[in-house]
């Protein structure tokens, strides 16, 4: 795999001359056809037929998730909605390649990662439900509340994985971040730390070529995202972010090493968003619709599907078994979404200290007050 | 001339209506033919004209080296207008959302203003920073601050919000034109309020008096003066004549206006998003007790958001000031003869 500037046990410094660091082309092993590119077929005893089939049907059940969410933003059901349509290599190869005692810092477009985990649907889109902050435990679930400040979890992630390194623990963190996000001082404050520490972090930026209007071009004038690893003396890759095999071969891979002592990753998956920034956004204003026809013939599952259709593992049972499970839970959502939530006006006082404050009982007894007087006139 | 809310025509007022938004369009426009070393710049607000079409058409009209799209980067923006300004020209930047200055917080309060200061006044930075404010609009967490205390305790910058259309206009025109830094805080709940524009205003620093009345003043701005207007209306209802002073500047203040009305009534409330605890509201309350202690009836009141952080959607209504608090306030203020 084509690892930029990983540091060198034997101490020959960087395994790969400069020009191969800084080459930009992703690492692949499904082309966007769906056969076997280069990288794979030297290295084809390792496809394990089983993880295939789990990503795939994880890859249908995460699409059918962001399709209800969209339309439920349409119906009013929720506020706001970042689709992550097109980007389920990353969203789900990136997730499956982690294990459960590993932390997770996403942000508001990794709904389907956070499904994928396992995390609740609607206790995922609490957030964008507009009901709370964070609708699940991070603790139980070792994923961080979604972060809507950009690249500020970065560092967040930094520190679990220093704090892990410290405990003796084998728990690596993974943070998710856009490649808008890799503008932002706190990204490169975050990279650095790691570094320097060698602390067991992997910084996977999915880069979908826009930050809501900017094209990837205004955000950086590197050749490659990736190369950004250099500058810190940290491991760097570049994967196609539509295949799904390559997705989690990399992040798989930069977990061992970050295990086996040897540091952080920045992962960089070359992807792209099919949908606006979010419901409130107007694609059309910056980008063609030849570009986003472009990327479509490159649809990650639709990818990984023709693979699998062709090698014949994918029979009509699996296919059958995953579409009830995807539309199961498609109804689930319709169901509990479609009720309104239960908020607690509590809350906003309950959680602002461990103990709170004389002021804040105060201001938590006059909002009560005031509502018994609401309810009370039957407003 | 000043603007008023309801829309009265005043000199040079176009009789179309527009919005709030399209006023700071408009602002932003005229300085740009002005002068060009206005330049504008911040998060899509080129091609896409901003994620509320603030800045729509100014690269189309204006080029990609008047108006142009940054990366993402908030400390990045604000030191890169510091330097410019440095070198003669007068950036106007687009904070996003209101929480996300706060990366650019280091520029803010080490540079932007106090380099004036630190230079005895020999590098002055003429830069208006535009950040859109406040809540209402249904926004997800860190898109519905009210961050104007921070700006406000910062000596150095000038901290503007209007609540007008034409306010909107002139002030930022004035905001511009200003040789110190000017914290234009915009309250995005008013973005698409309508009314006529009128292109003369007032220079920054003079509260407006948006409604006249004997028993007790409002004091808000931003996005509360609509508030204090419709709490007003209410309590005529219930026998209050009430007076709504619009500050339309937080720094500097306009103690006179402010005053002058105190004294008139007898009662004040103060009215604002944020945070109560040592917010700007405590700043006011304790220059109108300075100022008016003897001509005050009853303890300067504050109806304020809750001393939380900004609450979700679904509690939001809760948090902020409403009609009911405010009159609630105002009954409270020790009417003898009630
Ligand atoms: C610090 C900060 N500044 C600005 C924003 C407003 N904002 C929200 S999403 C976004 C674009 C992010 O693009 P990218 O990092 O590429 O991620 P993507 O949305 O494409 O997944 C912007 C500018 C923010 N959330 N945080």
């Amino acid at each position: 795999m084509t690892v930029l500037a990983t540091p060198d046990k034997t101490g020959s410094g960087f395994p790969l001359g400069f020009d191969a660091i800084l080459d930009p082309s992703p690492l692949q092993y499904l082309d966007e056809h769906g056969a076997l590119s280069g990288a794979l077929r030297d290295d084809a005893p390792e496809l394990d037929p089983k993880e295939l089939l789990a990503t795939w049907r994880a890859m249908v059940i995460g699409r059918r998730f962001d399709v209800q969410a969209t339309t439920m933003v349409r119906q009013g059901r929720l506020a706001v909605y970042p689709s992550s349509f097109g980007q389920e290599a990353c969203e789900i190869g990136a997730i499956l390649a982690l294990r459960p005692t590993d932390w997770f810092f996403p942000t508001y477009r990794d709904c389907v990662s956070m499904v994928t985990r396992g995390i609740d649907p609607v206790e995922t889109l609490t957030l964008l439900r507009g009901d709370w902050h964070c609708g699940y435990d991070p603790q139980h679930w070792r994923t961080a509340p979604q972060c809507t400040p950009l690249a500020t979890q970065a560092p967040h992630a930094t520190g679990v994985a220093l704090a892990a390194k410290l405990a003796g623990d084998a728990t690596v963190a993974l943070a998710f971040c856009g490649d808008g996000g890799t503008s932002e001082g706190d990204f490169h404050e975050a990279l650095n730390f790691a570094a320097v520490y060698q602390a067991p972090a992997i910084f996977f930026v999915q880069n979908n070529q826009y930050a809501i209007s900017v094209p990837l071009a205004k955000q950086t004038h590197a050749a490659a995202l990736a190369h950004k690893a250099v500058g810190y003396g940290m491991a760097g890759v570049r994967v196609d972010g539509n295949d799904v095999i390559a997705v989690r071969r990399a992040v798989s891979e930069a977990a061992e090493r970050a295990r086996a002592g040897q540091g952080p990753t920045l992962i960089e998956a070359v992807t792209y968003r099919m949908q606006a920034h979010t419901n409130a956004d107007d694609a059309t204003r910056y980008r063609d619709e030849s570009e986003v026809e472009y990327w479509k013939a490159r649809d990650p599952l639709a990818r990984l599907e023709t693979y699998l259709k062709a090698s014949g593992l994918l029979t009509e049972d699996v296919v059958a078994e995953a579409n009830q499970a995807a539309e199961e839970l498609a109804a689930d959502m319709r169901t509990r979404l479609g009720e309104e939530p239960e908020v607690d006006h509590r809350d906003m006082f309950a959680h602002v200290y461990a103990e709170p404050t004389p002021q804040l009982l105060e201001q938590a007894a006059a909002l009560q007050a005031e509502i018994d007087a609401e309810s009370e006139a039957g407003r | 001339m000043t603007a008023t809310l309801d829309g009265a025509k005043t000199q040079g007022a176009e009789v179309r209506e527009i919005s709030l938004a399209q006023a700071v369009n408009r602002a932003l426009r005229d300085a740009m033919t002005a002068d060009e070393k206005v330049v504008v710049f911040g998060e899509d607000v080129g091609v896409l004209g901003g994620v509320f079409r603030v800045t729509d058409g100014l690269t189309r009209d204006f080029g990609e080296n008047r108006c142009f799209d940054t990366p993402l980067a908030e400390a990045g923006i604000m030191g890169t207008a510091i330097g410019m300004a440095m070198y003669g020209f007068r950036p106007v930047v687009e904070m996003q959302f209101d929480a996300f200055s706060y990366p650019a917080f280091e520029q803010i309060a080490s540079h932007l203003a106090k380099m004036r200061n630190r230079t005895r006044g020999r590098l002055p930075l003429p830069v208006v920073v535009r950040v859109p404010y406040g809540g209402g609009i249904g926004g997800v967490e860190h898109h519905s601050d009210s961050s104007e205390g921070y700006f406000v305790s910062t000596p150095g910058l000038h901290v503007v919000t209007p609540a007008t259309v034409s306010d909107a206009y002139t002030l930022l025109r004035a905001a511009i034109e200003s040789d110190d830094p000017v914290i234009f805080m915009e309250p995005k709940r008013l973005y698409w309020s309508k009314d006529q524009l009128t292109t003369s205003g007032p220079e920054i620093g003079k509260a407006a008096v948006r409604r006249q009345g004997t028993d007790a003043t409002l004091i808000a701005y931003g996005p509360t003066v609509q508030t204090a207007l419709e709490a007003a209306e209410a309590g005529a209802a219930e026998g209050y004549d009430l007076e709504v002073v619009d500050l339309r500047s937080l720094v500097p203040f306009d103690d006179e206006t402010v005053t002058a009305s105190v004294r008139k009534t007898g009662r004040a409330v103060v009215i604002h998003e944020a945070v109560g605890f040592g917010g700007t509201g405590a700043e006011i309350a304790a220059r109108v007790s300075e100022r008016c202690f003897h001509w005050l009836e009853a303890p300067v009141r504050r109806v304020t958001g809750f001393d939380i952080p900004y609450p979700p959607p679904k509690l939001e209504r809760h948090h902020l000031p409403s009609v009911d608090r405010i009159l609630d306030a105002v009954a409270s203020l020790q009417w003898e003869d009630r």
